[in-house]
């Protein structure tokens, strides 16, 4: 199959487009969830409580 | 270290040391007609001695099953040990490649201290071997805290470590000889390129393992940059590293890639290697040490999250901006410029966010050299990307680009970025990891935090001064419409900012030795009496917020 230049142009100029949109659509809703906000908030809690042993 | 590894493991390290040094024998008399010999003694050695090293302790008592209850901390150590002594080497040939501008007759008339072959091995050195072990012993530091779960094994560790500290010395002594394939950051050739790629699939494997073992429900944030940046370099590294050996005998290869693809799968590479491997790997080390250290959590973890994306995302497009006014189509010239200045918005969401985060810790900040480093590292981030964005943009590129605007802007970020970073990260491993009360001396944090400072200003500004001179000087015409300046006047201009830079290379150096100095006194200093309970820093500044 030969591609065109033209061709792998308009392909990345409109998909490559549209899925870093859709990427970003994702992350923020990713990010804003509420439910998110308890795991968030104990993630960066959790780093400060050093107790330094693996859990097991 | 041997005697920390189950007996089964020390039977195939001793089987894959022994291996590497059949391989380095093999290379050897493959390559007799060629600088790939020199390497295949070398390879040979390397394993002898790792053998050796493993085979005093192969039969020695088994490690405690106690051993699982705590973490895994021996490679770490000998990272940071390794990431230091490369730093001061590394540095030091950085002081002398930058001398060799100003004073070209320190080669000595040797070929090996031409300045085309120093210079990869200080970029090398410093990116590859003090960069990467640091990253690589903060990354499985980072793991296990985060996770709350060891490593899953004793060996990958090592084996991902020592086989990267056989990678990087191969790349260095290579330049030295004049092995090269002329890709900057990718000079080391495809023998040791394929060794990098099963040293580096190891290092991936063994990270996902940890994080499959973790006991926290969700991944804390660092671990997505380390992440990012151990699973990119590995494809950046494989793509731009295709290529065809002359023979199996010889050292030197051609990329299958030609023209101006060759050119973009480079700076694709070579971009992106900024990004993931001095960037998102740093931005890991940042998002952990950085609250620790300050006793603070991070300023907003939503914010890292849309960063994380952002950073990753928009870097990987912006590589063509290396290639402005080239063969490369214009509209892929444009698009790697509109991602660059893109790029200033997760960019600075990250350096805001350390800032934000110290924002009423500031009396911490004044006190402890160890934050302050951490500090600094974060607005040299912000500047530095900052300058990044506005020299992709194609009219500045115009008179930036081949001076030592460049120069003076990868050292923003190296120096000023990426080293403070990396040492207010290890001024707080150190006396963790090695239970000591505190560094073994605080005053000489300071006085390396003050050289370094100093160093970096004093290099980019010279930098600057000297990149925008030689820029101007390119294109001034006279009204007949000639050149006004030739080469050489734009060269001699330069001269009084080659010999400012060197001083604060030199400044800079004095300062890593010193760093190193005071970690390996602090190694050898006796263990604090009572147990340190955690790891928490326990400089005077920072003992507040225990408990």
């Amino acid at each position: 199959m030969d591609i065109s230049h033209d061709a792998l142009v308009a392909f990345s100029k409109s998909w490559g487009l549209f899925y870093l949109i859709g990427l970003m659509i994702g992350v923020l809703i990713y990010t804003f969830r509420p439910s998110n906000r308890k795991k968030f908030d104990r993630a960066k809690q959790s780093v400060l409580d050093q107790d330094d042993k693996p859990w097991t | 270290m041997i005697l920390t590894l189950t007996e089964a493991e020390r039977q195939i390290a001793l089987g894959i040391s022994v291996a590497v040094a059949l391989g380095g024998l093999v290379l050897a008399a493959a390559g007799t007609q060629d600088t790939m010999e020199v390497h295949g003694w070398l390879i040979l050695v390397f394993g002898a001695i790792c053998a050796i090293v493993v085979i005093r302790d192969l039969w020695g008592p088994e490690p405690p099953r106690s051993r699982l209850e705590s973490y895994y901390d021996e490679p770490i150590k000998a990272g940071i040990i390794a990431s230091m002594a490369w730093a001061v080497v590394a540095m030091f040939v950085g002081v002398w490649v930058a001398a060799l501008l100003a004073f070209p007759d320190l080669t000595f008339d040797g070929a090996w201290a031409s300045f085309g072959r120093l210079r990869p091995v200080h970029t090398s050195g410093v990116i590859f071997g003090f960069g990467g072990n640091a990253l690589i012993a903060t990354s499985l530091h980072v793991v296990q805290r985060t996770s709350r779960a060891r490593l899953p094994d004793q060996l990958s560790p090592w084996f991902v470590l020592v086989g990267y500290n056989l990678f990087c010395i191969l790349a260095a002594s290579g330049y030295l000889l004049g092995v090269t394939q002329s890709k900057e950051y990718a000079e080391a050739e495809w023998y040791a390129d394929i060794w990098l790629v099963i040293v580096w699939v190891t290092y991936f494997v063994l990270y996902i393992r940890t994080l499959a073992r973790r006991k926290e429900p969700h991944i804390y944030v660092a671990n997505w940059y380390f992440m990012a940046f151990i699973l990119v370099v590995a494809i950046l590294h494989i793509i731009n590293n295709l290529a065809v050996p002359v023979s199996l005998g010889h050292a030197k290869s051609y990329t299958i890639w030609s023209g101006v693809q060759d050119a973009m799968v480079q700076w694709w590479y070579g971009h992106n290697a900024v990004a993931f491997f001095l960037t998102a790997g740093f931005l890991g080390m940042l998002y952990y040490y950085l609250p620790i250290r300050a006793q603070r959590p991070i300023f907003s973890y939503r914010l890292s999250i849309l960063s994380f994306w952002g950073i990753t995302f928009f870097y990987m497009w912006a590589g063509s901006h290396h290639l402005h006014y080239t063969a490369l189509p214009h509209w892929v010239q444009t698009l790697g410029m509109t991602f660059s200045v893109m790029l200033l918005v997760p960019s600075w969401a990250s350096a805001g966010n350390a800032l934000l985060t110290l924002n009423g810790a500031w009396h911490r900040v004044r006190d402890d050299a160890t934050l302050r480093f951490m500090m600094v590292a974060a607005v040299f981030y912000g500047i530095s990307t900052f300058e990044g964005s506005f020299l992709a943009i194609r009219p500045v590129n115009s008179l930036s680009h081949y001076t030592d605007w460049t120069v003076g802007h990868v050292h923003a970020g190296a120096l000023g970025w990426v080293a403070l970073i990396t040492f207010g990260s290890f001024y707080t491993l150190v006396p963790s990891l090695w239970k000591r009360d505190t560094m073994y001396s605080p005053a000489l944090v300071e006085w390396h935090f003050w050289l370094s400072l100093a160093g970096t200003l004093i290099y980019i500004f010279a930098m600057w001064n000297s990149g925008i001179i030689q820029g101007l000087m390119w294109r001034t015409y006279t009204e007949e419409g000639t050149l006004a300046y030739s080469f050489i006047d734009s060269l001699r201009a330069m001269y009084p900012y080659y010999i400012a830079r060197t001083l604060g290379g030199l400044f800079f150096l004095i300062g890593a030795v010193i760093g190193a100095y005071n970690m390996w006194r602090t190694i050898r200093s006796a263990p604090s009496s009572a147990p340190v309970e955690g790891d928490v820093p326990l400089s005077a500044a920072t003992a507040v917020a225990r408990g």
